[in-house]
């Protein structure tokens, strides 16, 4: 039972992952960059949702959708200014301006907020569902953090096979040349990413803060780093892959807890990780391309 | 042998090395005598050593990004690997050799090889990778080094060497003394890092990159950057050439590291994250991948910078950052690019050329 009470709070630890990850491998897929700033997002995502319940006393559900919206504003606003003009830099260029992207967030977030940490009202309550005569306790946000993974994959998944703009996704990620020539606006398709990218960034602010109560500007970056992990894990640019290795990372980092050292799990999963890629270069559900000469 | 080789290069490759090292000398001449002379604020004072060892960190790292062409996202790995295993040395020896410098100079060798030696493991998978996947390897393994290292203990009493793990199991006799803490690091460190000595050893991380660049090595390195699989169709040996620039880049931190933490009187692993790599990896690029004078200005006037910004106290991470980004969307603006490269007539030649 304390296994199964383990492998329960892994999945929900690792649902999160997942939908941060999803933003990652998104954005990777079509722009070809690693968005380090993603993570700082969350961040932000949290904050706004912090103040609409606390401050505002507003439905957290209303606050979620605010910190929505305030997410993907802000993810199409720092697409345009800081990564658009730089489409055709080099890979590093850009890496350099997302890690400065990221310092700026956090820092802005120190600035605006301070930097004691707020304790996050659970979007939820704290009671838990007690099952087999209390043996096994799941908490209200655990269920809900994996109910709305759930829901979030199988929303975008059907949005990116099934709809226009999840074609016209899907083509920018293939070629953006051929695309722009089928008469796809590849601008817009790699704002409307950043978009989606950042409003599930949002959702996982909320989600991670219910879960771990503290908030504060840094909150974001190792979640952020750890979903980053989970994206190349699961194999980067592939959407099923994100999910199965943000809940494959969130067990295997509550086992080791559990199980090794909890002052080893973050070198327990950075270590599966590599193993990992040694056996599978391009991460468990990734393309394997063929180099041409 | 350096200076046969440095008439055999072409004018325009031995005249940036002469300037480099001409730039650095100079620069070590005003800012020592400045410093003699009391004009430097004792706050500036304090970072040259650190400038010293990130401008050794600058110069190692752009041998992996700029030369072999491989993103490191885990180099402050290295650098805390140095830093741990150099200052264990210098503390162990303390009571053999009093003459510091000595000491100084044998950790930093130690740093070296100990931190050559973790490339090595590393390099073994990390460089089967390519890619994203590669550096998101390189960031996994920084991050392992940070938590083994928050987790280490070493001791040493008169019946030897004691290492434990998680937990201080040492059991030290009495008078023993207990060097790495776990999460406390080490304390207690002689400051033994001086100014000339991270002269020396920017002058050297500088002579052994150039030299390995522009040597038999060095072509291969650019030629596996410049196309990998051409490079493989004519009998290079990819891995061993990989390993080479790994290696050495490693060995190089590692040094760094050693003159990094003997300047401080207490040093933690989580001192070496990845911000840290971050910040290493930023001076790189910032400086011109491939370009060692550029990394060596960056990394000075990036240590500077915040320091400077000090006045403007909250706001001074967020210039930073706000610098960061507008440097980086300027360096790869097409008409500023232009208009930079008209003002510059040793450019413009080497174009013409």
């Amino acid at each position: 039972m304390i296994f199964l009470n383990f492998f329960i709070s892994g999945i929900s630890l690792g649902s999160i992952y997942a939908i941060i990850a999803l933003g990652y491998t998104m954005v990777y897929g079509i722009a070809k960059m690693l968005n380090f700033a993603h993570g700082d997002v969350i961040m932000v995502g949290a904050y706004v949702c912090f103040y609409a319940i606390s401050r505002y006393g507003l439905n957290p559900f209303v606050g979620v959708a605010l910190a929505m919206a305030a997410c993907t504003l802000l993810g199409i606003i720092v697409e345009r200014l800081a990564y658009k003009p730089l489409r055709q830099a080099p890979s590093l260029a850009v890496l350099i301006t997302a890690i400065g992207m990221s310092y700026f967030l956090q820092n802005t977030a120190l600035l605006l907020w301070s930097s004691n940490p707020k304790v996050f009202p659970s979007i939820i309550g704290r009671g838990s569902f007690k099952l087999f005569e209390g043996a096994l306790s799941v908490s209200h946000v655990t269920a809900l953090t994996i109910a709305t993974c759930l829901i979030i994959m199988v929303v975008l998944s059907l949005f990116i096979s099934k709809t226009k703009l999840g074609k016209a996704m899907r083509a920018c990620s293939e070629d953006k040349g051929a695309a722009q020539l089928m008469g796809i606006n590849v601008n817009a398709t790699i704002s409307l990413t950043f978009a989606i990218g950042s409003g599930l960034a949002a959702i996982a602010g909320a989600l991670l803060c219910s879960a771990y109560p503290t908030l504060m500007p840094t909150t974001g970056s190792l979640p952020g780093i750890k979903a980053f992990t989970a994206a190349v894990f699961g194999g980067i640019g592939s959407i099923p892959g994100a999910f199965l290795g943000g809940i494959m990372l969130g067990v295997i980092e509550i086992f080791a807890k559990a199980y090794i050292s909890s002052q080893l799990s973050d070198a327990v999963v950075f270590g599966v990780l590599i193993v990992v890629l040694l056996v599978k270069p391009s991460g468990l559900l990734g393309k394997q391309t063929q180099e041409k000469v | 042998m350096t200076m046969r080789r440095l008439i055999n290069l072409k004018r325009v490759e031995a005249r940036r090395i002469y300037l480099t090292y001409g730039i650095v000398i100079l620069a070590y001449i005003i800012c020592q005598t400045m410093s003699s002379t009391k004009f430097l604020s004792s706050s500036m004072r304090g970072m040259l050593v650190p400038i010293c060892a990130y401008m050794v960190m600058a110069v190692s790292l752009n041998l992996v990004v700029g030369i072999s062409g491989e993103l490191s996202l885990g180099h402050a790995g290295f650098m805390s690997v140095g830093a741990f295993s150099g200052v264990a040395t210098a503390i162990l020896l303390q009571k053999v050799l009093p003459f510091a410098p000595v000491r100084l100079a044998i950790a930093m060798i130690v740093a070296a090889i100990f931190a050559a030696f973790a490339g090595f493991l590393i390099g073994i998978p990390v460089l089967r990778l390519k890619g994203d996947y590669l550096a998101i390897v390189t960031l996994a393994f920084g991050e392992i080094i940070k938590s083994i290292l928050n987790n280490f203990y070493m001791g040493v009493d008169s019946g030897g060497i004691h290492f434990s793990m998680l937990t201080d199991t040492t059991r030290l006799l009495k008078g023993g003394r207990l060097i790495i803490k776990g999460p406390m690091g080490i304390s207690g460190i002689q400051k033994i890092s001086t100014f000339p000595a991270g002269f020396i050893l920017v002058m050297i991380a500088l002579m052994i990159v150039f030299n390995l660049v522009n040597s038999r090595s060095g072509r291969a390195f650019m030629a596996i950057r410049d196309d990998r699989i051409a490079a493989e169709s004519i009998g290079l040996d990819i891995t061993k050439y990989k390993m080479m620039a790994f290696v050495t880049s490693a060995a190089l931190a590692g040094a760094a590291g050693a003159l990094f933490a003997m300047n401080y009187s207490t040093i933690v692993a989580n001192k070496f994250d990845f911000n840290t790599s971050i910040l290493i990896l930023v001076f790189v690029v910032l400086g011109g991948q491939g370009n060692m004078l550029g990394g060596i200005i960056a990394a000075a006037v990036l240590t500077i910078l915040p320091e400077k910004l000090r006045q403007f106290s909250d706001y001074r991470m967020l210039l930073y950052a706000i610098i960061l980004i507008v440097m980086m969307l300027a360096t790869n603006n097409a008409e500023i690019k232009n208009f930079l490269t008209r003002l510059n007539p040793f450019k413009r030649k080497e174009e013409v050329e």
